[in-house]
């Protein structure tokens, strides 16, 4: 006889393990970054994009040894192995740090004082300076590609933009992704067809997950880590 | 001597005009915008068209600024030596040979593949079916992934389809094999069927077969057969 307790069991050892990767719910669900993201893009990015390259990723390590591993070290492991596992995988983490990276009524400047605003001080000069270096990466990301913030051992952030599913973490030495944006489309089009920039602007200006990013950058400081997404 | 003078001033002055400041245009559609529908959406044509062709051609015009003349199709030879004539100079190239190729579904329907095309088709892929269905392969997302085009290209005495990254194309030395000439094409970045198929890119690539214009396409086989050249664009 199977207990509810040892049903339960069953279930909570089994995601341990690691399993399947799970498609994480948005955080602030479809329409939940209306105006500046509409509820169809939302809808369409997470449940058709993201959720493609979830299953696709979890059908490809079926069976492999890469199948009860966490999502960051089946990125690591295929990046230049296996071009096909690679885009699926970091896709699936590029879009789950995507959606963390915004909030209702984020955007704008990180708290003054706070170690996140002195470290893009220290590194950038300025707040202006870096929204500056953020949107042209953004902005001229040509193609299908992301726009990061990264930040190395020692707190210093730099800015960078990588082409299809590539991320900083394998593609660079320049340090651990703390802030990401989707600049594929798919991402904006429905909002604002060719008008990149737009996006980009309401991004930084609305949208931005400070808080979020702050736990990265504390995370990345203390121990290299990438955020557990 | 008056005589040599001005005609020396005449040459000198000649050779010294820079290239025109707008030396590529936009080339008009031959056809209104929603014509293409339901296959292709009015929206996207119009902000395709006016919007992103438009801004290669600006961006190329900036790039070449100064620069001596070159069509467009010349340009692309070399267009990996740098990154707007890459970038720009194939985006414009690609979307003015995209337009032409394709017409209103009635149209298209009445179209007819040329015998040597056929011929030269079923002798590469076995038959028009084998060659889309390749086709069709080649333009997944898996495929070309991220932005890119599917051609169907002369190379030597075969046809081969083949995919490129963002406005990269055939004719661009280093990109595939040398002495490959597109003769159809398809955008497949998300720009180009994302407004009516969002992330359905198979459903779109199955539909556009419906507004190919295979008497352009087979215009484009004789020129490049004959000439061993790729296909000129207005623009």
């Amino acid at each position: 006889m199977i207990t509810r307790f040892t049903l339960l069991f069953t279930l909570a050892t089994s995601v341990a393990a690691g399993a399947t990767y799970e498609l994480p719910p948005l955080p602030y669900g479809k329409s939940g970054l209306k105006p500046m993201l509409g509820s169809k893009t939302l809808e369409i990015h997470h449940d058709k994009h993201h959720a493609k390259y979830v299953n696709t990723m979890n059908s490809l390590v079926e069976g492999t040894n890469l199948e009860n591993q966490s999502l960051e070290k089946i990125v690591r492991s295929s990046y230049k192995k296996n071009q096909a596992l690679f885009n699926n995988a970091a896709q699936a983490w590029n879009h789950s740090f995507y959606w963390k990276c915004m909030k209702k009524r984020g955007g704008g400047e990180p708290p003054a004082g706070s170690k996140l605003a002195d470290a893009i001080n220290d590194s950038f000069g300025s707040y202006d300076e870096f929204r500056k270096q953020f949107s042209e990466a953004a902005n001229t990301a040509f193609g299908s590609g992301w726009a990061w913030l990264v930040c190395n051992r020692k707190g210093k952030l730099s800015v960078c933009k990588t082409i299809g599913a590539d991320n900083p973490m394998v593609s660079t030495s320049a340090g651990i992704p703390i802030l990401t944006c989707d600049v594929w489309e798919h991402a904006y089009y429905l909002d604002y067809q060719n008008l990149r920039p737009n996006y980009i602007d309401v991004f930084l200006d609305k949208l931005v997950n400070w808080e979020y990013v702050s736990e990265n950058l504390e995370r990345a400081m203390d121990s290299g880590l990438c955020a557990e997404l | 001597r008056r005589e040599i003078l001005t005609k020396g001033a005449a040459i000198a002055a000649a050779v010294a005009v820079p290239a025109a400041a707008n030396a590529y245009e936009v080339p008009d559609l031959l056809y209104p915008f929603e014509a293409l529908e339901p296959y292709i959406d009015a929206p996207t044509m119009k902000i395709h068209h006016d919007k992103h062709h438009a801004t290669y051609v600006a961006n190329i015009n900036k790039a070449m600024e100064g620069k001596e003349e070159v069509d467009i199709l010349d340009l692309q030879l070399n267009a990996l030596e740098a990154g707007p004539v890459r970038n720009s100079g194939g985006g414009h190239y690609n979307h003015a040979f995209f337009w032409d190729e394709m017409a209103p579904p009635d149209e298209a329907a009445k179209s007819k593949i040329s015998s040597e095309l056929q011929a030269a088709i079923d002798k590469s892929f076995g038959s028009f079916d084998e060659m889309k269905a390749k086709f069709e392969a080649q333009a997944a997302p898996g495929a070309v992934f991220g932005s890119g085009w599917v051609w169907v290209c002369v190379s030597g005495d075969e046809l081969k389809i083949v995919g490129t990254p963002n406005q990269d194309n055939p004719l661009m030395k280093g990109v595939a094999e040398d002495n490959m000439f597109p003769i159809l094409g398809l955008d497949v970045w998300e720009h180009a069927y994302y407004l009516k198929y969002q992330n359905r890119r198979p459903e779109y690539v199955s539909n556009w077969w419906n507004v190919v214009n295979w008497n352009k396409v087979s215009e484009n086989f004789a020129y490049v057969t004959e000439k061993k050249a790729g296909v000129p664009v207005r623009g």
